[in-house]
Order: C-alpha cells, then sequence, then structure tokens
C-alpha cells in the first residue's frame, strides 16, 4: 500500500544538519512461521520499513543537472599529474590518479554528438523498488574523448553495438537519481520519448 | 590506476612457509529454513575436525586467530554475525576479524588466515566462510544483491545486478565468440559438465544430467544468458585451516603448501580505463598486438572482456609461487563459474588459454577429468566440485569450498568425502547409481580462483604437495 503525502518522509538540511520530518517507517508486527507439514514453529518474520538518508556530496551538480537536461562529467586539468585532460563519465569528483579536484564540464554537446553503445543487455528481470519499464535495456556508451565506459538504459528502441544514440532527461519531474538520465536512437522524435523526458 | 610501479608489481612474499592443515564443508542448499546459520558453520569446522581424526575441540586448541568470511550482513539484519558465529564456534577470547569481499569473500578471507601465519603473528588462523540469500523473498533479495553495485549510479537502474554483469557477457559473446553457434554450444558445454560433476559431490546443490540442449532451451535471463548458464544462490559453510610448518605437522601428517594472493578493479565496470596488459610468466611481450586485427572490438584492455583484477592475482600468485604454465605446472583446478561465460573468460585472464582463446581450454577436453575427446585423463580438469553452477554459491563460503576440494584432490581423498553412502544419506540426497569418482589421479598442484561480481575482488589460491613445490624458498 503507497503511503500518503502526509506518511512519507522528507529531509531539508538546515544549519548544516539533516532535518527529517513526515513518517519515516510504520511498524509492523513480526509474524511466526510454522512448518505445515509438523506444524512446529520454524521462525518469525521481521518487517522492516526504513528510508535512507543519504548525500550526493561533489556529485549533487551532476544529479541536479540532468533535470536541467545537461549531462556533466569532471576533467583532470593538473598540469602535473600524467593523466591530465582525462575526462570521466561516470563524474568523479576527483582525479583518481592525482587525487586533486577534477574540473566540472559540461559534455552535453559531446554526448549528443559521439554517444555509442559499447555494449548492452536486454533483461525482463528487476529486483525489489525497481522504477524503469520491463524489459529493461542496459547499455553502455562510449564517448569520443572520454575514457570510460557510462552505464544507462536505453528508452526506445533495440540496442546494438555501435548504434548511434542521443542523451535524453527527465527535466519535467525530476526524481534526482541516474533514471534521470536515459538515451534513445539518434533520429528519434520527442513524441517517442518516455513521459516527462525531453532532449 | 592505469600504470604500475615497480613497487606496485613486487611479487608478495610470506616471511615463512604456510601450510593448509585441514578443512572442511557443510550441506549446501538453496534454502534451510529450520537451521540457523551457526549450525551450518559448526558442520563445516567439525568435518575440518573429523578431516584429520581429532573432535573439534581438540582441534580448536590449535587455533591463534579467526578470519570469517560473510559478505551480505543485510540479508540478515544482524552486523557483527562473526562475533555471533565466533561465539557459537567457542573461539572467545581469540582475535577475530569479518571481511568482505563479495564473492571473493571466502578466497580473501583465507588470504588473511595466510598472511596472519606467514607474519608470525599466529602459528595456527582459522579461515571460515558461510552465507544465507534464503531469509527474504526473492525480489528484496535481488535488491540487496544489487546493493553490491554503486549505490548512486547502477542500483537505481533495475535493481538488479546480473544487468550490471551481463554486459559485459555480452561484450565477451559478440567480440571474441563472434555471437557463433559453435561458441554458445561450448559455454553450455561448461554447465553441462559441472551440473554433471555436481552429481557425484553429496555437498552439491543441483545434480544434474543435461544436454547442451538443454541449457540452450533454459529460460532466458539475459540473452545469451540463460538460467542453465547461471549460478545457484546458496546457504552453507566451509572453512581452511592455515598453519605454520611445525604446527601443521602437529595436526596431520600431510599438510599442503599454501600460497595466495589477490587483485582488484574498479567497482562500476563504467570506470575502467584502458592499459597494456599485465603479461604472466607463459605469455611474451607482443604476443596481443593483433588481438584487436583478430578479434574487431578487442582494441581495448581490460575493457569489458577481461576481469583485470584476476589477471593480477595470478599475476602475483603464479610468480610467488613458482608457476610457469598452468597448464603444465598445475594438475586441477576449481574456478570461478559464476557464468558459463565469465568461466571461459577466466580461463584467458588466468594464462590457461591467451586472451580470445578461452573457448579451446573446453573444446580440447582439457578441462575435464575425463577428456571426452579421447577418453583420457583431461590436461587439467577444472571444478570437479560442480562449481558455482552445480555445486554452490553461498557467497562467502564459496572460496573456501573451493580451496578444501583442491586439497581434497592433492591429498587423494576425494573419495573419502564424496563417496560415502552414510554421507549421502545424512544430507537427505540420492547417490547416483552411476556414481563416478573425480579424482584427479596423482594430483600434486592445484588452484582455485575466488571472484567478485563484475571483477572487483580476486583471490588465487595455490596449493602444493609440499614434496612438490616449484620455487625453493
Ligand atoms: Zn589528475
Amino acid at each position: 500500500m503507497p503511503k500518503t503525502e502526509e506518511e512519507k518522509g522528507f529531509v531539508d538540511v538546515v544549519n548544516g544538519r539533516y532535518k527529517p520530518k513526515g513518517k519515516f517507517h510504520i511498524s509492523e508486527a513480526n509474524q511466526p512461521i510454522f512448518n505445515k507439514d509438523t506444524g512446529k514453529l520454524a521462525g518469525v518474520t521481521n518487517p522492516r520499513d526504513m528510508t535512507y538518508i543519504h548525500s550526493y556530496g561533489g556529485e549533487a551538480v551532476f544529479f541536479e543537472s540532468l533535470g536541467k537536461g545537461k549531462l556533466m562529467a569532471t576533467r583532470c586539468d593538473n598540469d602535473n599529474c600524467e593523466t591530465k585532460g582525462s575526462i570521466y563519465q561516470p563524474f568523479r569528483i576527483f582525479c583518481p590518479d592525482c587525487l586533486r579536484r577534477a574540473t566540472v564540464i559540461d559534455m552535453t554537446e559531446i554526448a549528443q554528438k559521439t554517444a555509442k553503445i559499447h555494449s548492452f543487455i536486454v533483461t525482463h528481470r528487476s529486483g525489489a523498488f525497481n522504477s524503469l519499464p520491463k524489459p529493461i535495456k542496459f547499455i553502455n556508451i562510449e564517448f569520443e574523448g572520454v575514457v570510460t565506459i557510462l552505464m544507462s538504459v536505453l528508452a526506445v528502441g533495440d540496442p546494438a553495438i555501435g548504434k548511434r544514440i542521443v542523451p535524453i532527461f527527465n527535466t519535467k519531474a525530476p526524481t534526482y537519481t541516474i533514471t534521470d538520465l536515459r538515451f534513445v536512437p539518434e533520429g528519434t522524435l520527442e513524441s517517442e520519448l518516455p513521459e516527462g523526458f525531453t532532449f | 590506476m592505469i600504470k604500475f610501479s615497480d613497487k606496485q608489481l613486487k611479487i608478495p612474499n610470506l616471511m615463512k612457509p604456510v601450510y593448509l592443515a585441514t578443512v572442511g564443508m557443510s550441506k549446501f542448499g538453496r534454502a534451510f529454513p529450520e537451521t540457523r546459520t551457526e549450525e551450518l558453520c559448526i558442520q563445516a569446522l567439525t568435518d575440518a575436525a573429523d578431516f584429520v581424526n581429532m573432535t573439534p575441540a581438540e582441534l580448536k586448541q590449535y587455533i591463534h586467530t579467526c578470519y570469517y568470511g560473510h559478505f551480505a550482513d543485510h540479508f540478515g539484519d544482524q552486523l557483527l554475525g562473526e562475533a555471533v558465529i565466533h561465539d557459537r564456534l567457542g573461539l572467545d577470547p581469540l582475535g577475530n576479524i569479518g571481511v568482505k569481499t563479495g564473492g571473493a569473500t571466502g578466497g580473501s578471507a583465507m588470504w588473511e588466515a595466510v598472511k596472519a601465519v606467514a607474519s608470525g603473528y599466529s602459528d595456527c588462523a582459522l579461515a571460515l566462510g558461510w552465507e544465507r540469500m534464503d531469509e527474504v523473498p526473492t525480489d528484496e533479495g535481488n535488491h540487496l544483491i544489487s546493493a553490491a553495485a554503486d549505490k548512486d549510479w547502477e542500483t537505481p537502474l533495475g535493481h538488479i545486478y546480473t544487468g550490471y554483469y551481463a554486459v559485459m557477457a555480452q561484450r565477451y559473446w559478440k567480440v571474441f565468440g563472434k555471437e557463433e553457434d559453435s561458441f554458445r554450444r561450448t559455454m553450455a558445454e561448461v554447465s553441462v559438465k559441472n551440473h554433471g560433476y555436481a552429481r557425484m559431490n553429496p555437498h552439491a546443490q543441483a545434480p544434474m544430467k543435461i544436454t547442451v540442449d538443454d541449457v540452450i532451451k533454459s529460460p532466458i535471463v539475459a540473452d545469451p544468458l540463460r538460467v542453465l548458464d547461471c549460478c545457484l544462490m546458496s546457504v552453507g559453510s566451509a572453512c581452511g585451516i592455515v598453519c605454520d610448518e611445525k604446527t601443521a605437522y602437529e595436526i596431520t601428517d600431510n599438510p599442503l603448501r599454501i600460497y595466495i594472493a589477490a587483485g582488484s578493479h574498479t567497482l562500476r565496470v563504467a570506470d575502467r580505463r584502458d592499459m597494456t596488459i599485465p603479461l604472466l610468466p607463459n605469455e611474451t611481450p607482443n604476443q596481443y598486438d593483433n588481438l584487436g586485427k583478430e578479434f574487431p572490438g578487442a582494441d581495448r584492455y581490460p575493457g569489458f572482456t577481461g576481469f583485470l583484477a584476476a589477471r593480477m592475482a595470478a599475476y602475483y600468485a603464479y610468480r610467488m609461487a613458482g608457476v610457469n604454465d598452468p597448464t603444465e605446472d598445475l594438475d586441477v583446478v576449481e574456478l570461478h563459474d559464476a557464468f558459463t561465460i565469465s568461466d571461459i573468460q577466466t580461463y584467458e585472464d588466468i594464462g590457461i588459454r591467451p586472451y580470445g582463446q578461452g573457448r579451446d581450454y573446453i573444446e580440447s577436453g582439457d578441462a575435464y577429468v575425463i577428456n571426452p575427446n579421447n577418453n583420457k585423463p583431461g590436461a587439467l580438469p577444472s571444478n570437479p566440485s560442480g562449481g558455482l553452477i552445480g555445486c554452490m554459491h553461498a557467497v562467502g563460503a564459496t572460496g573456501l569450498m573451493q580451496i578444501a576440494e583442491i586439497g581434497y584432490h592433492i591429498w587423494n581423498r576425494w573419495d573419502d568425502i564424496h563417496e560415502p553412502q552414510a554421507k549421502w544419506d545424512a544430507f537427505g540426497r540420492e547417490k547416483p547409481s552411476d556414481w563416478t569418482s573425480l579424482q584427479v589421479n596423482g594430483a600434486k598442484r592445484g588452484l582455485a580462483i575466488s571472484h567478485a561480481g563484475v571483477g572487483s575482488h580476486v583471490t588465487c589460491t595455490i596449493l602444493m604437495d609440499p614434496n612438490k613445490i616449484l620455487k625453493e624458498d
């Protein structure tokens, strides 16, 4: 049963601390587990309804930008780093080699012009809490000039290695999670995009 | 890291020889609704005591420190589960620590135990692992497993770990398998072999007499992977006890030498960067210069098709133990067959075959106890236990089960463990009428690979008859 609006938990940051409001868990009594064949007690259930409160830290700009239709990445600009100039997607707050803070860059255009499927998988399976439509079409994406290969999902059409794709963003009702970023084949029409998504 | 310094590539050195004195395993199954985890752990430790004709109380007298492998404590809603088990094993107030490295947890627990003995801190150390994933509904279990991927960048995408791994399988299938039916059948042969070997193992959870077509026609998980291409989800426990030389010979007349090394790689496959291939002793510089021509798309290393962590674990362990060529120098292996295709990838990472040629290990018949092509003993039998596909994958115990199984071969006691009717009866499993010994005759050296998920952690354990070591101490 979905929680009512007043049962939902919300959190703000106020004066440098998390400030929760609303309801964060609904207690539910445990139940015994019996062996139906012997009639004997085997154990008990332990119901839990938990909400985690999680900081994006230095990656917050990445997740916030998705809702604005932008794909942010980072680049090491440290002159003394032997991998200077490397662009990272997934976004890394620090360069993995020199451990200096990397520069945040907007790579939306690079993605629009060069994104290509490196590998993919289509699966009808998912775990609890999944919010993606099934089947899920996982894709891994190469971008020109980017040293890593991002994982995302293809929202329209069928995946194939080498296929040119473009990013789409959940700009109308962002969830501020990685699911706000998806990809579609180049040439997909705006009308074909999932609800809430724009190029 | 894409370049290594000499200091980082130092071959690990044990300050004194370390010996495996005994091993033990519980029954493995999908669920044990009327058994507590500690009952399975006590079963494994008691089995290790039985193996050297001691009572558990006698064996415990030797143990100085304990290394527990238990990965997914969020499944049990119990932190410090290691402390629970330690108490139930009656080992307080000895020092103990929990180890968590995903699917490599069992191997990693042994890695810690071996170092404790090698350093002189302990003369005798227990590595014991367990897992239970049966105590949540399946879809919640899928979510909990997916929590082993990146919480922000991966888990919200479907909450299904298989999806994060399977993209690697797809790339290997397309680039190295070239989507050939023959390659698909070779993948299936891994499953046929391992489910078939599991039939001879009373501990094993999924004994099956199946054909290649059964595998190829089994329900789809994520193309090209089918249900019978995938490992089991299991509950159970396994352990091993390692000692210095003096203590080892007090416990048994014939302990085995043990070497072990570990490697790692990015938790998110997405973070992998290109590098040159670190070479194993049986490979030569420039050997892979044409790999990208031979297999279009194979120009990135490790890309999505190699497990760098496995390569590095073998890189360190082979040189540590004096292994030059695994097929020449070893007699039996237990590999981490999480999926049929990842098993094939691992053959290449650990140098049983060069990159791109993993399938030949199966097709040549080398990977079988009896080579089906010529009915002679296989060159390097793989997973006679049944592996993760046929025997079990009780995550924290898996690596220790593999080490135990390699030990049984070198001790020439595989039959003692797998044949007795009393054990089949005690486990409530029917011994097949065509039960056949899978003892690898004359086995003197073997290897076990313990591996986590997309390859974040891997350990390589090498066991040897002490009279057949390859490198002077
Ligand atoms: Zn840098």
